[in-house]
């Protein structure tokens, strides 16, 4: 078989999956996108493996590795993305603004952050907290 | 190698691609059909439809590579369970199951760009770099034998270090799935800046919004959440 076949079907597999990051909203469909990165990287390790006839196999021992660390990414992608949907009600990528820096359109002077732990993960987690509070 | 290659090149023409090639090039048109629509359909579900599509594609061409027990693997681990799991994560994010105009977001086409670009580079630098390279398949490669031997003999060390690391990532998963809103927000009284200004989405709330939840009983909270514990149940399960 000519190597060209399956290295062309990586590139454009790992492309398909970049497009996918990139353009995707949810963070699940975010999360399919890079099985599908992993997907490509497995099939070039697998193809040049077989290519070079190597020894040790290492492509093939690196490619089961490749996909237990993509299972346990899974696992571990999941649980943050079930976290903050359950914190946020949303999981949807583009609302995550907690570590951006606020725009400059804001009302507030930009840049000036107020305790300096606007931009902490957990006090903008919180932030969500006591709005709910207020109209439940 | 040299000699080798000369042989399959004399042995195979370019231009007439034995059987393999072709059940390998229809297997790839099927695979990355599926992977763009997984990446551009705007149904959540069919997305997670068309990635099985797609993997299975995947294991099918490592099958056709001799790779047999990648391809078992393949077919257990992401067929078997990683599309489990999306589905369940879709399912437990409240994914609507019709079409959601929303499912793309607004870099569209810079991500196109992107993705054309840089395929267009490396098909290039692929293409040019192994244009007469050819694959000996005549002999199996990667059947179970083979790979237990190599695996258990030479990669004793890696493959121990990848079980604790997949403890790890389970005992991890578990333990954020089972926090507390008392343990995750320990500084919930403290000051906070500009709480209002920021835009908190459509919040569609769990059952955890509702007040005596969220402002009474921190400690005994987990035994009042009655709805909350079968989503959780259901969470520790994925």
């Amino acid at each position: 078989m000519h190597l060209a076949y399956p290295a062309v079907l990586a590139v454009l597999l790992f492309c398909t999956g970049l497009y996918g990051v990139l353009a995707r909203r949810n963070a699940i469909l975010v999360l399919m996108s890079v099985e599908l990165m992993l997907g490509a990287v497995n099939l070039n390790l697998v193809a040049f493996d077989v290519w070079l006839r190597d020894t040790l196999h290492a492509g093939q021992a690196l490619t089961l590795f490749v996909i237990a660390i993509a299972a346990a990414e899974i696992g571990i992608g999941l649980a943050i993305v079930l976290l903050v949907h359950r914190d946020r009600g949303t999981a949807d990528i583009d609302k995550l603004r907690g570590l951006a820096e606020p725009p400059p359109t804001d009302d507030s002077v930009p840049g000036t952050t107020d305790n300096g732990a606007d931009s902490d993960a957990d006090t903008s987690a919180d932030q969500g907290t006591p709005a709910r509070r207020q109209t439940a | 190698m040299t000699a080798a290659a000369q042989l399959a090149a004399a042995g195979h023409g370019f231009l007439s691609p034995t059987g393999v090639e072709i059940t390998f090039l229809l297997v790839a048109v099927v695979t990355l059909g599926g992977a763009v629509v997984t990446v551009t359909t705007k149904q959540l579900v069919h997305a997670a439809l068309w990635l099985v599509v797609t993997l299975g594609g995947l294991a099918v061409e490592f099958l056709l590579l001799t790779a047999e027990f990648i391809a078992w693997v393949q077919v257990l681990i992401y067929v078997g369970s990683v599309v489990v799991l999306i589905l369940f994560g879709l399912m437990l994010t409240k994914a609507p199951i019709g079409r959601s105009p929303d499912a793309d977001s607004g870099n569209r086409p810079a991500a196109l760009a992107v993705a054309v670009a840089s395929a267009a580079a490396l098909v290039w630098v692929v293409v040019d770099a192994f244009r007469a390279t050819w694959i000996d398949l005549g002999e199996v490669q990667g059947s179970t034998k083979v790979t237990g031997v190599s695996l258990f003999r030479h990669w004793v060390l890696p493959f121990e270090a990848l079980s604790v690391l997949l403890l790890a990532a389970l005992v991890g998963a578990i333990v954020l799935s089972r926090l507390r809103s008392s343990q995750r927000t320990p500084g919930a009284n403290g000051p906070r800046a500009n709480g209002s200004s920021r835009p908190n989405g459509p919040s569609t709330k769990g059952p955890r919004a509702n007040g005596s939840r969220a402002n009474g009983s921190r400690t005994a909270g987990s035994r009042t959440a009655g709805p909350r514990t079968a989503a959780d149940a259901a969470e520790k399960e994925g």
